[in-house]
């Protein structure tokens, strides 16, 4: 396998050393295991559908008294995020209470003006998807990366005739570096999948264009798609963002590495 | 980017997609009051295109549709369900006199919610209106 084989996690390193993750998808776990440092963990949630909370649950340092954890993620309009995630932890879901994990775990809503964490700059925006969603940028020493893994920018309205301020998550996309974003539909699957969130290709490369992102990491592969499918939409990617350089689309992968400096 | 408007809040990018996909007239404003989008329905009511009208503070769009209570005497924007709904924070409908930017006069009916996005943070309003005779409840 090429492609895919864990829900969304990604491990972000800033310059201080500090450690950020977001999302908290199965690939969680693997991470969890792997960590060399007892620095504060934050989880940045985008948001709680089951493929981005799953690994939650089994996630070490969850169950090591010492450990700090701060997770962050989205209010719904009426419910705290500690509430929300408290179901997912709890029966019949999970046997034990989120109550009665042993590590010291903090829950934050976001903020809605951007904060500083780990030295280096956060900002998160609702964006559109079912339910309360989160995009995250992160900006540090002038370099900056965006992440909205679960996107549907438009519904019913063409990209192309917005203002940029009208286009959901432009404005933490735009000018980054690397762009991480939702790219599970072909463009033939996506008109019978309009309103479930997601976007296809056409759209993660308009989007991206729209916001002078200069690299697309597309994400968030369809399950059913193979590693040769995958490559059919990268190469479609390419051949809309219209020229060959280096920086052209690429799709994430297990264990891909980006530095940003 | 300096200078451009700032993101807006998706409640409002969502108000503004369902809003494309209505035949009702729908008229969107922002926390501020201020006038960000009407469709094409309001467009037929209104007597002028969002494009050619553009966006307008609330002294703006107040003053160039002319609204007036059923007795035809000025309406103020405390006693418009769009005022209400923006100022008290609290659904409100009723029936107006409204003169378009065409120069019709029409009696509207008037729906007017605010746009809460948690219990205490007002991102704006939404009012649907259609014309209505006086006969109409």
């Amino acid at each position: 396998m090429r492609f895919g084989g864990n829900t969304p996690c990604v491990e972000v390193r800033t310059p201080n050393g500090g450690l950020l993750i977001l999302d908290a998808g199965t690939g969680l776990r693997q991470l969890g295991e792997q960590l060399d440092t007892d620095c504060p963990v934050h989880l940045l949630v985008t948001h709680l559908h089951l493929d981005h909370v799953e690994g939650l649950r089994f996630f070490a340092p969850f169950w090591h008294p010492e450990r700090e954890l701060h997770i962050w993620g989205p209010p719904s309009p009426v419910h705290t995020l500690e509430e929300r995630i408290t179901r997912a932890f709890s029966p019949p879901l999970f046997p034990i209470e989120i109550s009665d994990t042993p590590a010291k775990v903090t829950f934050h809503d976001v903020p809605r003006e951007p904060w500083e964490l780990e030295g280096v700059r956060i900002e998160a925006q609702t964006v559109s998807h079912p339910g309360p969603t989160l995009g995250y940028r992160i900006s540090s020493n002038g370099t900056s990366m965006a992440y909205i893994p679960d996107h549907e920018p438009v519904l019913g309205i063409e990209l192309a005739d917005l203002e940029p301020e009208w286009i959901s998550g432009h404005a933490l996309a735009e000018d980054v570096d690397v762009l991480l974003h939702d790219c599970q539909f072909s463009e033939g699957e996506y008109p019978s999948r309009v309103g479930w969130g997601h976007s296809s290709v056409a759209h993660a490369v308009a989007f991206a264009r729209r916001a002078d992102a200069r690299r697309l990491v597309m994400f968030h592969h369809d399950p059913n798609r193979s590693d040769d499918g995958v490559d059919v939409l990268v190469e479609r990617a390419q051949e809309l963002w219209g020229d060959s350089s280096e920086d052209a689309p690429v799709a994430a992968s297990e264990g891909m590495t980006l530095e940003l400096s | 980017m300096e200078g451009r408007p700032p993101q807006k809040h998706l409640a409002l990018i969502i108000a503004r997609e369902l809003a494309t996909q209505l035949a009702t007239a729908m008229f969107i404003a922002d926390a501020q009051g201020r006038l960000v989008f009407y469709n094409e329905a309001a467009e037929e009511i209104l007597g002028k295109t969002f494009a050619e009208a553009g966006t307008m503070a609330a002294e703006g769009w107040t003053s160039q549709f002319r609204l007036e209570e059923l007795d035809g005497t000025p309406m103020s924007l405390e006693r418009m369900p769009a005022g209400i709904a923006l100022m008290e924070q609290r659904p409100a409908h009723g029936k107006l006199w409204m003169t378009g930017l065409d120069g019709q006069r029409r009696l509207l009916a008037v729906t007017a919610v605010p746009l809460f996005a948690s219990e205490t943070e007002v991102v704006g309003m939404i009012a649907l209106f259609w014309q209505s005779t006086p006969d109409d409840p």
